[in-house]
């Protein structure tokens, strides 16, 4: 029964809970046994925690015995990205810098999940402070990808998406600051949203870059992931930049979707993101889900967003400046590692220097390097001054795009999951996995990406769909369409498709 | 450096040099809680207890900025005639320092949220001085170091040093002048009488405490010099944390004369932040400003920009108090206190507690005499403020009861204020710990009068002849025996009595 439990979505684990088929014990044990099972060999966990996990299981148990209101989602389990803090359980966003360090309080979105009844089964796997497409920089080993375990789940979500790709949660947590939870999702065939800039409190997110990053959800169906943006989502008071408005109806308008029909939906096809560079399989896959949504009565054009093609310089200015900053606190100071210099006198300044030294791995230490410099007086004009402006053409783009259109979809990812250890070593080539997703963060708009299919390679490619800032509900909508009728021509979910885990490959498990 | 640094005495230096100030002055604000997070704000409280995950930029944190703060801030604006921006950020000024939880700190930099404003301020003598005002902005306090181990808590030699965060976050305002030129030789006045001028204002606008012993106001002098009032500016220094209103007077001066000093030698001032010491009087470098110092300044991205709208910046102007001026003009008239005793009031910064006293209960004749009499001395001798003596306008209005009921005389009183001051309590707590009451218990003043005038039988007999003269030698033994606690009125009045004269 175990097996079957975790292969669910969570929407039919919420029926099967309400009707009173299933325990969420029995629920939360079965994800705990599948972790136990195959997270050896995936490394998708950084920490589990079943104690606290089958705890609000057993509360949300007798709560629903006793008769009480509970929410839809009760008693479905969840897995958090680490760089989401957790009280009272490790949260070290990948980085050694943090290892050890037990947070004091919880960011908005668990204490939202925790009053939805949700129970934690851990945190997961992922590039070091969330800077990566590969989640080969996490300090604690990296994650491998369900459908091939020699290659990579993405990044910087990959646990999260590999957690939920490998039946390891039914439901995961992602943050995505330029594709995080969108490119991970693509390669590993699950589906992960970012939301509009401000949906999603980020009150409790170790920061990367604050202007960019947002977190969602990540999943197996488009519907799960409205249900799960629905918990999270709406108005923080700690967050300054959390929009004050309600969210639009996201489960509505995913339930509408999966009738499967778009009539008089305008689909508009962006130029810049296609073509060279993309993977053959991968355009193949993308030209066969525009013929789909063709037949679902959307009306596809072609659209043209001129300054896309400056988006991945301007984020590679963006992000590393807020970030130099954000990383600042990491110091030895107050909590997490502290390192004493090797030689001389351990005065605060030599202190922080051989922790930050010690405790940050290289892509970050590139990163505040670079962003260092883009801040310092002279440059700043010439660097962050002239990105930012980028980042004004780019929300014009989008502006004008979505006066012609009500959605804009891309592959999410110009390639399928590439060999771990590929692209270590070529940072260049590793930022131009995300050239399709950063153009959103850059602008705030809210962006989807959902299975469409598999690439000639035998591995899975990610549909990306992206509306105007504030209409999250349109990209439920369309994606669940899609989602509905390819898995209709498949006559199963694409995840059936993934090779089944070795049970027995337990070297090193879950820690 | 050299041991002693040299001087040039300050009437010569203001002969050959002209002397330009410029005074950047944080005042922190009185709000409940801090500028970026619910932490609570009360002073004094035991080490990182008024803390939150925000104020100790633990990962994750956001800030969210406090209102009531902002009003502060503009209120302040509008009070100096600044411009109020219509939209305004914050901005981050990143560098590494223990007492800043997050390695940096969250201010304003080019976009202040008041500009371009102006207060015509008062010398001693009544002569009106106007300073410009650049801007007012935002910003967040940091922590406090303690360096434990070294000198006199100083960080040299120091063998380890705690951080307490309770200060980290709590709202500034920095308000910081142009240029004040065409002081000349009274530059040192005028830039007393500038600070106290704002701490006057901050109290008015109620905006803040305003204690400068706590720190809540605290003065950057910027003071350089120049041939004459045509040579361009001079190299300034900066001194830093000067907070009474004597040393920033004293701060000017001295560095007028050490300024003087170097650029009669043919040397150049060097451009730096100067450390003042109280107890020296004197100052000296700390570090060295220079074009390395780079803050990477960049708009803060988790916060959202600030955009008073113009209604609620006209219905904050209206909430605006009587400039302190005009303030002290009707005082004076109420008080009904001649131009002189009124001055003499102003400059000892008794206005206010004058007022506080009236308003306890405490005639203004009466007030005015404790304050600017017993006080005035105390606080000289011990080279403080009047506001920083430990005791209250409430106090002296209590004492001043006690001797209006006849409780106490003006001796008593004197020893019982003198208690009041050595932390002894209020002034009937000191009246019944020291047993300072005036005798007003007939039975024992008829006692000690009997006892007197058994002792003294001869005189007895001549008052009660009627012979009225040596009633005074009885009179002044009862006072003896009742160690002056005794109303010289009532004695006499009993002794005639009890030999049947009454």
């Amino acid at each position: 029964m175990g097996d079957d439990l975790t292969r669910r979505s969570a929407a039919d684990l919420a029926g099967l809970l309400a009707a009173g088929e299933v325990t969420s014990v029995e629920l939360t044990q079965a994800h705990l046994d599948r972790i136990a099972a195959v997270d050896g060999a995936v490394h998708a966990y950084l920490h589990v925690s079943p104690d606290e996990a089958l705890a609000t299981a057993r509360v949300v148990d007798a709560r629903r015995t006793a008769g009480d209101e509970l929410h839809p989602l009760a008693g479905v389990p969840i897995a958090v990205k680490d760089v989401v803090v957790t009280e009272g359980m490790p949260t070290t966003a990948g980085s050694k810098i943090l290892e050890g360090w037990v947070p004091p309080y919880d960011a908005t979105l668990v204490t939202r999940i925790k009053a939805a009844g949700m129970p934690i089964l851990g945190k997961t796997n992922m590039d070091e402070f969330a800077m990566g497409s590969s989640t080969e920089h996490s300090a604690y080993g990296n994650t491998h990808n369900p459908w091939d375990l020699d290659r990579i789940p993405g990044g910087s979500g990959g646990g999260s998406a590999a957690a939920v790709g490998a039946f390891e949660a039914p439901l995961a947590i992602g943050t995505d600051t330029g594709g995080s939870i969108r490119q991970p999702a693509a390669v590993t065939g699950t589906v992960g949203v970012k939301p509009t800039y401000g949906s999603v409190s980020r009150y409790g997110l170790i920061a990367l870059a604050s202007s960019l990053d947002q977190a969602g959800p990540v999943t197996r169906t488009v519907l799960d992931a409205a249900l799960l943006h629905e918990v999270i989502g709406g108005h923080d008071p700690r967050d300054a930049t959390s929009l004050p408005e309600a969210l639009p109806p996201l489960v509505a308008a995913a339930r509408q979707g999966l009738t499967g029909d778009l009539s008089g939906v305008r689909v508009g096809v962006v130029t810049e993101l296609s073509g060279d560079g993309y993977q053959p399989g991968v355009r193949a896959s993308f030209e066969a889900a525009l013929d789909v949504l063709r037949g679902a009565g959307a009306q596809i054009s072609e659209v043209s967003c001129p300054h896309f093609g400056h988006a991945l310089a301007a984020y590679y200015l963006i992000l590393p400046s807020e970030a130099s900053s954000n990383l600042a606190k990491f110091d030895g100071m107050r909590y997490g590692l502290r390192v004493l210099p090797q030689d001389g006198p351990a005065t605060a300044e030599r202190v922080m220097a051989a922790t930050r030294g010690a405790g940050f791995g290289d892509e970050v230490k590139r990163r505040i390097i670079l962003g260092t410099y883009a801040l310092s007086a002279g440059y700043y004009d010439a660097y962050y001054g002239s990105a930012q402006k980028v980042r004004t053409l780019i929300q014009r783009d989008f502006a004008a795009a979505f006066e012609q259109v009500d959605v804009l979809v891309s592959p999410t990812a110009p390639t399928t999951a590439f060999k771990l250890g590929e692209k270590l070593d070529d940072p260049l080539a590793m930022y131009l996995n995300d050239v399709a997703t950063i153009p959103a963060n850059l602008a705030g708009v809210p962006g989807l990406s959902v299975p469409s299919g598999l690439s000639d390679d035998g591995l899975p490619v990610g549909f990306q769909v992206l509306a105007p800032a504030r209409a999250d509900d349109r990209l439920y909508r369309v994606g669940a369409a899609l989602e509905t009728l390819l898995e209709a021509s498949w006559g199963a979910p694409l995840l059936s498709r993934a090779p089944e885990l070795s049970g027995s490959t337990t070297e090193g498990s879950a820690r | 450096m050299s041991a002693t640094t040299d001087l040039v005495p300050y009437d010569e230096a203001v002969d050959r040099y002209d002397p330009v100030l410029g005074i950047e002055v944080h005042v922190e604000l009185g709000t409940v809680s801090k500028m970026f997070d619910g932490a609570p704000t009360e002073f004094g409280a035991p080490p990182n207890s008024q803390v939150t995950p925000v104020s100790l930029g633990l990962p994750g944190v956001l800030p969210s900025l406090n209102g009531k703060a902002v009003e502060s801030a503009i209120r302040i604006g509008l009070a100096l005639n600044c411009q109020i921006a219509e939209l305004c950020r914050f901005a981050r000024k990143n560098y590494f320092y223990p007492d800043i939880p997050k390695n940096f700190q969250t201010s304003q930099y080019d976009e202040p949220i008041a500009y371009d404003g102006w207060v015509e301020i008062e010398l001693e003598d009544g002569t009106p001085v106007r300073i410009e005002i650049e801007r007012a902005h935002m910003e967040e306090d940091a922590g406090k170091n303690t360096h434990v181990g070294g000198q006199a808590g100083r960080i040299h030699g120091a063998e380890y040093s705690l951080v307490d965060y309770n200060r980290a976050g709590i709202p500034l305002v920095e308000i910081v002048t142009k240029p004040i030129t065409g002081t000349g030789a009274r530059a040192p006045e005028v830039a007393a009488a500038y600070v106290r001028y704002l701490r006057d204002l901050f109290r008015a606008l109620d905006v803040s405490e305003a204690r400068m012993e706590r720190g809540n106001v605290r003065a950057d002098v910027n003071v350089s010099l120049r041939p004459s009032p045509d040579s361009p500016l001079g190299t300034r220094t900066e001194t830093k944390n000067v907070n009474s209103f004597r040393s920033v007077e004293r701060a000017v001066r001295y560095e007028v004369s050490r300024q003087a000093a170097v650029l009669d030698s043919g040397a150049t001032v060097t451009q730096e932040t100067r450390h003042w010491h109280e107890d020296t009087g004197i100052t000296t470098p700390g570090r060295i400003k220079s074009d390395a110092e780079d803050y990477r300044y960049f708009p803060e991205p988790d916060l959202v920009p600030v955009a008073p709208s113009r209604e609620w910046v006209a219905e904050l102007h209206g909430t605006l108090p009587e400039v302190p001026a005009v303030r002290r003009k009707r005082l004076q008239g109420e008080w009904g206190f001649a131009d002189a005793e009124m001055r003499d009031v102003v400059n000892a910064g008794a206005v206010d507690l004058i007022e506080a006293t009236v308003a306890a209960g405490a005639t203004p004749a009466a007030a005015r005499k404790w304050w600017m009499g017993e006080l005035a001395r105390t606080a000289k001798t011990d080279g403080t403020d009047l506001e920083q003596l430990p005791i209250t306008p409430e106090q002296i209005a209590e004492l001043q009861g006690l001797v209006d009921s006849g409780r106490l005389n003006d001796k008593l009183a004197r020893q019982v204020l003198a208690g009041v001051l050595a932390g002894e309590g209020s002034p009937e707590q000191v009246v019944a710990a020291r047993g300072l009451e005036v005798v007003s218990d007939d039975g024992a003043l008829v006692a000690a009068v009997d006892e007197a005038l058994a002792a003294q039988p001869d005189i007895a007999d001549k008052i009660r002849s009627g012979n009225l003269g040596p009633v005074g030698a009885i009179i002044g033994a009862v006072m003896k025996a009742t160690r002056g606690q005794a109303d010289a009125a009532r004695v006499r009045e009993i002794v005639l009595e009890r030999v049947g004269q009454g």
